[in-house]
């Protein structure tokens, strides 16, 4: 018989877990609507023009109005009253569960993810194995519209979407094993704590190679611009969600950036010290400027965010044949390389990043 | 609560694993062998066998079923011309499902001694553990399996690639060092009289 009063610890664990998911869920969607605006006012601003600057409120009664502020929810209550298009002689089931099994892991990565010193849903001892797991199985999301859609261009985009994925995904793989080797731990928290010190010990500087290559494969993996060929209206209309409409697009769209943002706050975790303060260490450090706290990972995390923006106004689509050069012929040669000598280091207690050893 | 959930999983294996081998379109079949990976990685959660059951998904949800998956939707089956074997395939089919099963058997039911899963404290690390294991007493069983997949590699690209004559390649090395020069010409003419 199972005890009256066990059966409420366990109603109790759950509630207190679902309210911790619900505080992490709800900002992340407000960022992701505001993410998309933010990236048509600014890829506006750099090809000057204004952007979005029709539905809007005041942000601050009595300041300049902010035009377009409202445009994320216009577009959410558009894209809900728009009509979902079924193809003929589509797979109807696989067609409607392909969104949500590219939007699932997108949240379901950022359980493990540390906001500040235990700020963490789930503080699990594979914190990175997990991440790298939720990011290689959203790409079935992709694979499964291309197919279920039953139309040539959405198939074309899911197979040059997988193909790319796999590929950048062991260049990404070694960097990370290359951060797991530095730090000693698969614990987010723990790689974080790892860099404590200064600016110099984060691990952009030991591991600068590995950080560079890590953005960029984050880039191909999330298929961004310039290495949106899963997409390539140019070419394939629009890829694998071609044949998509309405919320079930929306869908597609809300992951695309949710993982965007999940790569940049991995990018921020692993190599620029999570929630360390960069004044730590210097002359600053005393004041209030050397306080660690969310606040540093929110600002560093958005650098990345508007690094993708800057991308997408800035360069050219890749060709698809030296997409997978630049993956598998110079990112994996150079992890590689970095690996084996970072390795060294570490044997070597090289100051100031190794001296645990 | 354990147990619900050892149960719960048990039961989505089981039809994934049911529908894997009944299931007639081969993408179904596909998929539903990713479920059935996806449902015994959670079981080996429930054993804190964390490593391991992350490795499961990463490895063939993530890399393998994706190339599995890759090929089987660009071939087009014809789903009758399969079933046109069954009947002559049956007897082999049968008789190494047969054998399967006794083998399994035999492990099953030969009197070993009860082998309880070792469940390790949650601040010990199972990743760290396999790794010292692995590095240091089984480290010549894992350079040979190690070596083994790639000669396995190696020979699989070496039978399937055919050098084609007639391929166009680009030298990307070259692209890049292209100037101004080599292909454009400025070239200056006196203007035309007006007739």
């Amino acid at each position: 018989m199972v005890d009256m009063s066990t059966f409420i610890d366990v109603a109790v664990y759950l509630g207190i877990i679902l309210i911790k998911i619900l505080v992490l869920v709800f900002p992340l969607f407000i960022v992701v609507a505001y993410y998309t605006l933010a990236e048509r006012k600014i890829i506006g601003y750099m090809q000057v023009r204004v952007g979005p600057n029709r539905v809007g409120f005041d942000a601050v009664p009595g300041l300049r109005r902010i035009r377009g502020l409202g445009q994320p929810i216009a577009d959410a209550v558009k894209l809900m009253f728009k009509e979902i298009v079924i193809p003929t002689n589509a797979n109807v089931f696989l067609f409607v569960i392909a969104p949500v099994l590219s939007f699932a892991p997108a949240i379901a990565a950022w359980a493990v993810i540390p906001f500040d010193d235990g700020w963490v849903v789930a503080d699990i001892n594979v914190g990175l194995l997990y991440l790298l797991a939720m990011t290689s199985i959203s790409v079935y999301g992709v694979i499964i519209a291309g197919w279920a859609s039953n139309s040539k261009y959405a198939f074309l985009g899911s197979i040059r979407s997988a193909a790319q994925i796999i590929s950048y995904e062991i260049a990404m793989g070694f960097t990370l094993v290359g951060v797991v080797l530095a730090a000693g731990s698969l614990n987010l928290s723990d790689i974080v704590m790892a860099q404590k010190g200064s600016l110099i010990h984060w691990y952009w500087l030991p591991l600068f190679p590995l950080f560079i290559i890590y953005f960029i494969s984050a880039t191909a993996e999330t298929n961004r611009a310039p290495f949106d060929v899963a997409e390539g209206e140019s070419e394939i209309v629009a890829g694998f969600h071609t044949e998509y409409s309405g919320m079930l697009f929306a869908v597609f769209f809300l992951a695309e950036y949710a993982n965007m943002i999940l790569v940049s706050a991995l990018a921020v975790i692993m190599f620029l010290g999570g929630w360390l303060s960069p004044f730590e260490g210097t002359i600053l450090g005393e004041t209030i400027l050397g306080q660690h706290g969310i606040v540093w990972f929110l600002l560093k995390t958005s650098i990345f965010m508007l690094l993708f923006l800057w991308f997408r106004a800035t360069f050219p689509r890749y060709r698809y044949d030296q997409i997978m050069r630049l993956g598998w012929k110079i990112f994996i040669p150079i992890t590689l390389v970095w690996i084996v000598v970072e390795a060294a280091a570490v044997l070597a207690n090289l100051p100031p990043w190794f001296v645990e050893g | 609560m354990i147990k619900f959930t050892f149960y719960f999983f048990s039961i989505i294996l089981i039809f994934a694993a049911m529908r894997l081998i009944t299931v007639r379109n081969p993408v179904h079949a596909a998929l539903f062998l990713v479920l059935s990976f996806f449902s015994s990685a959670s079981i080996w959660l429930l054993l804190h066998a964390e490593f391991l059951a992350i490795a499961l998904i990463l490895v063939y949800v993530g890399a393998v079923m994706v190339l599995f998956l890759f090929v089987v939707m660009m071939l087009d089956i014809n789903v009758t011309m399969i079933r046109d074997g069954f009947a002559r395939y049956m007897p082999v089919a049968t008789l190494v499902g047969v054998v399967i099963l006794v083998e399994m058997g035999l492990v099953i039911f030969s009197h070993l001694p009860e082998v309880q899963p070792v469940v390790m404290a949650a601040d010990v690390s199972n990743t760290k553990m396999l790794g010292q294991v692995l590095y240091t007493i089984y480290v010549y069983p894992f350079e040979i399996a190690a070596v083994i997949l790639l000669v396995a590699m190696v020979a699989a690209i070496a039978l399937t690639h055919i050098p084609r004559t007639r391929m166009k390649y680009q030298t990307p090395s070259h692209q890049v060092n292209v100037r101004r020069q080599d292909r454009v010409r400025l070239v200056k003419m006196p203007t035309e009289p007006k007739d």
